[in-house]
């Protein structure tokens, strides 16, 4: 082989690169994680559409209702189903978080595992973290 | 139309028709999530080795590099010193400029015969202009990619999809490199296609790739912005993946394994391909030979080794001979 070093080199950072994910993860098998819902959202049983939608569609949705709330000053959401929801990520007891109270055990969870950042956050206040015996 | 981009048109529609009938009807998730995924890694990286390898036993009969510039040769006559690289130093500042910058590419002109007739040749761009769009976006969405594949996800890996989504269109924000790989992929297919000289020498396996990245790239989209898939199953699928625990979450969408299928097919036929101008680019004689030619003699290294007989020799087994018959000698006796 002509210019044996340069050659193997190349070919050793080659391969570090394409396996890197591989030995990044070395002896670390963490498993997907799970949502907590909060006792207020077990027992309200629904959300404003069925869970799987909500899986995929949330952040479209809440991308809509702003623009609804914000332009056209419509602020309640109906289910179809007669049941109304407040469009709000924040405010009152009706809105996302009134009944997904905890941030870190809900949202995070999951956008922290797929990297995601939602820029939610940056003009809504999250709130406020519960401490167990309160939640009581 | 032209089998020549008809041909791998189907091919990639068939590929397609594979992934989703296989996961769709007959449920192989395990093949075309796990088994063929992990095939064709080992395909990539065994195949990409054994062919640098090859090349790299292959000796380099003649110093071949393509001068740009004026070589180096008598003090008064000025150099070129990065188009004419006289030394490693050189060939080091002209092998960056291609690799990162594609400067090969940024000569290309274009021929016109004009009324005269005469020719011109003129300024063309735009070649360069999208095979660097190209190939930075397709970076970009490679690293980007990334974060199914580590866990905790390193914070640089957030700033640059803050960056490269920084527009902010739409929830979940549109990501630049997406929509530029998608484009300047379309272009380079259209240059084929549309410019007639192009297309006269352009071959299935120049389209094929050209066919499975668009489908690579339009799978990827569809699935972020239009079908969804269940993103937390996918990195459950790919952290299982890479931590050696193959495991298949249930609810994925089809259109994810059509998409791992098709990434799939690129790296398995990666190392046998045109592709391999990815590893070629370093190894290509005419770009990472200096150009001395005329201060060293470059020695072909499968000369054999060949028995001479030097005069000084021939004058010692003869001398006294010589001597005698009256010829001249370099030494006397």
């Amino acid at each position: 082989m002509y210019d044996k070093n340069k050659i193997v080199a190349g070919l050793v950072i080659f391969v570090a690169i394409v396996t890197f994910p591989f030995w990044y993860n070395l002896g670390n098998a963490s498993s997907a994680p799970e949502p907590k819902l909060s006792e207020k959202a077990k027992a309200a049983k629904e959300c404003v559409v069925p869970k799987e939608s909500m899986k995929s569609e949330h952040m479209r949705i809440l991308d809509l209702w702003r623009d609804t709330v914000v332009r056209d000053a419509n602020r309640i959401y109906n289910t179809g189903k007669g049941k109304t929801f407040n469009m709000s990520l924040s405010t009152g007891e009706e809105s996302c978080t009134g009944c997904h109270d905890n941030k870190a055990e809900f949202c995070d969870k999951c956008h922290n595992y797929a990297s995601v950042d939602p820029y939610c956050w940056d003009c809504h206040i999250a709130p406020k973290e519960k401490k167990p015996e309160e939640n009581k | 139309m032209n089998e020549k981009y008809l041909y791998p048109l189907m091919a990639v529609i068939a590929l397609f028709l594979v992934a989703y009938v296989g996961v769709e009807a007959v449920g192989l998730q395990w093949l075309f999530g796990i088994i063929i995924p992990f095939m064709a890694l080992i395909t990539f990286v065994v195949g990409f080795v054994m062919r640098v390898n090859d090349w790299a036993r292959s000796p380099v009969p003649f110093a071949i590099p393509t001068t740009c510039g004026q070589q180096e040769s008598l003090p008064w006559i000025k150099p070129n010193k990065i188009d004419n690289p006289f030394t490693t130093g050189g060939v080091i500042i002209r092998m960056a400029l291609e690799i990162l910058l594609f400067r090969s590419l940024f000569r290309n002109t274009t021929c016109k015969l004009n009324e005269g007739p005469t020719i011109s040749y003129v300024w063309e761009k735009w070649l360069w202009l999208f095979s660097l769009a190209f190939h930075y976006s397709f970076l970009t969405v490679l690293v980007r990619h990334l974060r199914f594949f580590l866990e905790p996800v390193p914070s640089s890996l957030q700033i640059l999809d803050k960056l490269d989504g920084f527009l902010q269109i739409g929830l979940p924000g549109v990501m630049i490199s997406g929509v530029v790989l998608l484009a300047a992929a379309m272009f380079l297919l259209l240059r084929r296609i549309v410019i007639s000289q192009v297309r006269y020498f352009s071959l299935a396996a120049d389209f094929f790739p050209l066919f499975l990245i668009i489908a690579i790239a339009v799978s990827g989209i569809m699935m972020r912005y239009f079908t969804k898939v269940d993103i937390v199953g996918v990195k459950e699928l790919t952290m299982g993946m890479v931590t050696f625990h193959p495991h298949i979450p249930d609810g994925i969408g089809a259109i994810f394994y059509v998409h791992v299928f098709f990434v799939s097919v690129l790296l398995a036929y990666f190392p046998f391909s045109k592709l391999m101008h990815l590893g070629g680019v370093f190894l290509s004689p005419t770009r990472n030979v200096r150009c001395n030619t005329r201060a060293h003699r470059h020695i072909n290294p499968w000369n054999p080794k060949v028995k001479v007989h030097t005069y000084a020799e021939y004058e010692d087994d003869f001398r006294e001979k010589m001597i005698g018959a009256g010829l001249p000698v370099e030494k006397e006796l």
